[in-house]
């Protein structure tokens, strides 16, 4: 038996699990659905007032981007716990490490990233300040993946319980508060035309801390569900 | 050798075991299933776990494997503790649980070269292999437009490529017709005599010659 390198392995996940959610469309579609709806909806609540709304554009992208995902959480662990394929990959010869960070990347492929690409589209509906688009563009870089990260350590604790939901969004949001923080306040900052790399450097600080870290808790908490 | 002591007794190491366990305790629920249990499988034998619903087979093969911690006692692969040595163990371990592990998104040959990757198996035999287990004509068919049977034969279809020394199998009979089982079978007295061990949970009596065969009676327990 040859040892698969870690790369084929991290590879061989990322690539299954982009296959699964390409012919299952419905789980890509749904979240980003919800943040554009979410979006378009405020200037009609709101009133189509420029200056309201340029205030409030960095709060309502990013928290709307922050529900999205955790709308999508579900999928990170849920189906392959329910047919037995969460127990095949803790039981192969790969660290849990790589398989669970393959499946953060993959799942950030399929939300973080079209959340980012379609955010600059929205800001415009908003009349986000022209000065924060850098801003916005660089907090959602940063930030996205931190949210993929700390909810997957919220999944993997509660997969295991029949109707998790509720006890998911009340693990996780406490710990997307930080990112929220510091990000619209990024944005802020910037459309005053001031230096915002100060609150770039806390994202990019809380990103690498989860990027170690949270695939080690996320192995253990699986390890705890599937007990 | 495999035995069964209700009495505690000292483990002593065997140095020809495959996998062995000193003094396991599962405690499911409010419920005891087994305590001071010691289980020892060395190359050549084929395990039959028995005992009626609820006794903790399913939770005895886990903690076998790795899966679940046992609440007293050790698992030992090659007298090296599974716990500290989980990569190495997991290369010579294959565990068949009761959910097939199949994705219905993805196709039979699909499904079959992932699961044979991700063990380090050579992925690009998975067709000749499917026709190994009666799926030829399957390859290509979206695993959720299969039955259960064919399902469990996609998980099963690894059997073949493996070249891990320890099978765990929980009910792999599940849903096979007669052919498949006897052909299941013979495969793993082929197994057994090329030096690995095969421990099985199934309440079908094996047309396996009866000194093949250990069993390990677990006995439902009240309290």
């Amino acid at each position: 038996m040859t040892q698969v390198s870690y790369r084929a392995a991290f590879g061989l996940i990322v690539k299954r699990d982009l296959m699964i959610a390409f012919r299952h469309r419905d789980d890509i579609i749904n979240p980003l659905l919800f943040f554009v709806i979410v979006v378009t909806l405020f200037p009609l609540g709101v009133g189509p007032e420029s200056t309201t709304l340029s205030r409030i554009a960095p709060g309502i992208i990013w928290v709307a981007a922050l529900l999205a995902t955790l709308l999508s959480l579900d999928r990170l662990f849920k189906s392959d716990y329910a047919d037995g394929s969460l127990e095949q990959m803790l039981l192969s010869p790969q660290p849990i490490f790589i398989l669970v960070l393959a499946k953060i990347v993959a799942h950030w492929l399929l939300t973080g990233l079209p959340l980012i690409l379609i955010a600059p589209l929205l800001a415009v509906l908003l009349h986000l300040n022209e000065h924060s688009y850098g801003a916005l563009m660089l907090t959602l870089l940063l930030g996205t993946p931190v949210l993929s990260l700390l909810g997957a350590i919220g999944v993997a604790l509660t997969v295991g319980i029949k109707k998790g939901g509720v006890l998911l969004s009340l693990l996780v949001l406490p710990l997307y508060i930080p990112v929220l923080i510091f990000a619209t306040s990024a944005i802020d900052t910037a459309a005053m035309n001031l230096p915002y790399n100060g609150q770039l450097a806390i994202i990019a600080a809380i990103f690498f801390a989860s990027l170690t870290l949270a695939p080690f808790a996320v192995s253990a908490a699986l390890k705890v569900s599937t007990n | 050798m495999s035995r069964l002591h209700s009495e505690n007794t000292a483990f002593t190491p065997n140095t020809n075991s495959l996998l062995s366990a000193s003094n396991l305790a599962c405690i499911r629920g409010d419920r005891l299933l087994f305590e001071t249990l010691d289980i020892n499988i060395a190359a050549g034998d084929i395990v039959q776990v028995e005992g009626p619903n609820g006794a903790g087979k399913t939770s005895l093969l886990r903690i076998l494997s790795g899966l679940s911690q046992p609440y007293d006692g050790q698992v030992y692969f090659q007298d090296k503790r599974i716990t500290q040595h989980r990569e190495t163990f997991h290369q010579d371990l294959l565990y068949l649980g009761h959910l097939p592990g199949v994705k219905d998104e993805m196709t039979a040959q699909e499904n079959l070269e992932f699961n044979l990757a991700l063990h380090g198996l050579n992925s690009a035999t998975a067709e000749a292999t499917l026709a190994e287990v009666n799926l030829l004509g399957f390859e290509d068919a979206l695993a959720a437009h299969l039955s259960a049977g064919q399902h469990r034969r996609i998980s099963l279809a690894r059997l073949w490529q493996s070249q891990a020394k320890i099978w765990i199998l929980d009910e792999p009979f599940t849903a096979i017709d007669k052919l498949g089982v006897e052909k299941l079978e013979q495969l793993f007295l082929q197994h057994a005599d090329n030096g690995g061990c095969v421990i099985l949970t199934t309440h079908q009596d094996l047309s396996l010659p009866a000194e093949r065969v250990k069993k390990v009676t677990l006995a439902y327990r009240f309290y």
